[in-house]
């Protein structure tokens, strides 16, 4: 009696619990969609490589919510940008530690970037069907770089601009387009009052959206095409792979253990 | 909580348009006056209950008529789809492509004025005034100093450059000739440094372009310091990565004062001092090349078409 009695109370109070969340998808479908989105079927053997990806769309966030907060203090003009910077390290609560983290974490940004190309690479991730996330991951870090190249000029002390300087004239002697593509960034023959708003609003506004935009498209992709497996994996990835052709040749793909096998 | 079959979809109603003008009214007649406020409140309180009367019918258990007439909608729909297909899809096709048109003329007209603002603006209004270094008598002849200058007043200490200059006597009777050369590396932009000993007093003058700072200097070499790249005193390359000679500017004198006007880029100095020979080319970026084949490689530059 008293675990019938307690049974049906749990049921009551999950209903209780459960009704926003039912209310959110009857209307939205967006329990649906976030659970399809997580409990995805995933090889056996993945492993702590796979966690790259993750681990750089992590660091993007941290530098996307400390950015935020960095241009609540931040003064994007050359007579107040070093001082503002100075404040934000030195005398505003916490700042040394919020710059801290978008100063440090944009090379982690970086560095993960890279080693989570690394791993699709040399685990031959970015073959047949998975070559146009391949490419957007290539357009990711492009962007990604030119993030850290506007970002480097806003300090605003003699490295920054110096850097900066020599950045812009590196792409002013690309041929023919070069020099009007120095003067865009410049906004100018030289660098000036214009130069330091114009690397502040690519740096925060243009191109952090598009890098969000590229980041949805590359995990659509990954969630409809699946998550591989190693190379050494005799297990199938997350969906069907094609036959091996009559005169195919087993390689790293089509392990040979999984060819005997049928 | 068990799903239900249909949706909790009140009916249709016009009630809320009219509870929306009583809102807009309250809310202007608090601006405007008191009893704009009152019609705006009794508005909204009358239209608020039949809405309220409305949705609750449901409940109350008057009968709602809305669901019959969807009913009969269908079949006709059902009809207009099935054989006259082709005319039909004439009929879409039609309209979106003209969606289409008229949503790429739309975007077109946003779109060409916001990319033309983000890039005309760095090549329009470029050109600068000349600049006033002070009078005649700060510059000794044979001797080098290092001016410092507002480019750009309405820049402000941004827009501060350094220029090497020389004067170098009378080229021919009453004719002044002065080397003004600029300290921006040709390899990267970098400032490059005249090598040698310092004055230690730095002379400060007023001119009607800000503060002008003179320090004289008896260099040996001009050497950049970020990349190594080196010039002897005309601005020629002797070693390191730059691509050409250093850049000069024009100058005129007006009331004795010297004035340093456009830069323009330098391949080779042959000869020295007043006696030097150069052909001026169109000034360019660091690192772009002026003469030889590297030059086809930057037919036009920005400063051609800048105005």
């Amino acid at each position: 009696m008293a675990v019938a009695t307690r049974k049906r109370k749990q049921g009551k109070l999950m209903t209780a619990l459960m009704m926003p969340l039912d209310w959110l998808e009857e209307r939205s479908g967006l329990v649906g969609g976030v659970k399809y989105f997580l409990f995805r079927k995933v090889p056996r053997d993945t492993s702590w490589w796979h966690t790259l990806g993750s681990a750089t769309l992590t660091a993007f966030l941290v530098q996307a919510g400390t950015g935020v907060i960095l241009a609540m203090y931040y003064k994007p003009h050359p007579d107040t940008a070093y001082e503002s910077i100075q404040a934000i390290t030195q005398d505003l609560t916490l700042g040394w530690l919020i710059r801290g983290m978008h100063k440090w974490g944009a090379s982690v940004f970086i560095i993960l970037m890279f080693l989570h190309m690394a791993r699709v690479f040399l685990f031959g991730a970015y073959k047949y069907p998975r070559e146009l996330n391949w490419i957007v991951g290539v357009l990711l870090l492009v962007t990604g770089m030119l993030e850290g190249f506007t970002g480097y000029l806003l300090p605003w002390d003699q490295t920054a601009y110096w850097a900066s300087v020599v950045g812009i004239n590196l792409n002013g002697t690309a041929p023919f387009l070069g020099p009007f593509l120095a003067w865009f960034l410049q906004s100018g023959a030289e660098i000036g009052t214009d130069t330091l708003s114009r690397f502040y609003s690519l740096h925060m506004l243009l191109l952090p959206g598009a890098l969000a935009g590229l980041i949805l498209l590359h995990l659509y992709l990954v969630v409809r095409l699946g998550v591989s497996s190693p190379p050494w994996s005799p297990e199938e990835a997350g969906r069907e792979r094609p036959e091996l052709p009559s005169n195919g040749r087993p390689g790293l793909v089509t392990p040979r253990a999984r060819v005997r096998a049928k | 909580m068990a799903p239900d079959e249909k949706p909790h979809l009140p009916g249709p109603s016009l009630w809320p348009v009219g509870f929306a003008v009583g809102i807009a009214c309250v809310l202007v007649g608090l601006v405007v006056s008191w009893p704009v406020a009152a019609v705006g409140a009794a508005l909204a309180l009358i239209f608020g209950f039949l809405w309220i009367r409305d949705v609750t019918s449901d409940v109350r258990g008057e009968p709602a008529a809305e669901p019959q007439e969807l009913v009969e909608e269908e079949p006709a729909i059902v009809v207009s789809g099935d054989d006259d297909y082709p005319t039909t899809y004439s009929r879409n096709k039609f309209l979106e492509l003209t969606t289409l048109g008229l949503g790429g003329v739309i975007t077109g007209l946003v779109a060409v004025p916001i990319l033309g603002f983000a890039v005309l603006p760095a090549f329009v209004d470029q050109k600068l005034d000349p600049i006033d270094l002070g009078p005649l008598d700060n510059y000794p002849e044979g001797k080098w100093v290092i001016t410092t200058y507002l480019a750009n007043p309405h820049q402000g200490e941004v827009s501060r450059h350094t220029a090497f200059v020389r004067y170098n006597g009378e080229f021919e009777q009453g004719v002044p000739s002065f080397t003004l050369i600029s300290n921006r590396c040709v390899h990267l932009g970098c400032p490059v440094q005249a090598s040698g000993p310092h004055s230690e007093q730095v002379k400060k003058i007023h001119t009607d372009v800000g503060e002008v700072s003179l320090t004289d200097v008896i260099p040996a070499a001009f050497s950049c310091p970020c990349h190594g790249g080196a010039y002897d005193l005309e601005g020629n390359r002797t070693a390191g990565p730059p691509v050409r000679a250093l850049d000069r500017y024009y100058f005129s004198i007006k009331d004795n004062r010297l004035f340093l006007g456009e830069a323009y880029a330098v391949a080779k100095v042959k000869g020295e001092g007043k006696d030097a020979r150069i052909k001026a080319y169109t000034h360019a970026g660091p690192g772009q090349h002026v003469d030889g084949p590297e030059a086809w490689l930057y037919p036009i530059v920005p400063s051609q078409v800048s105005t």
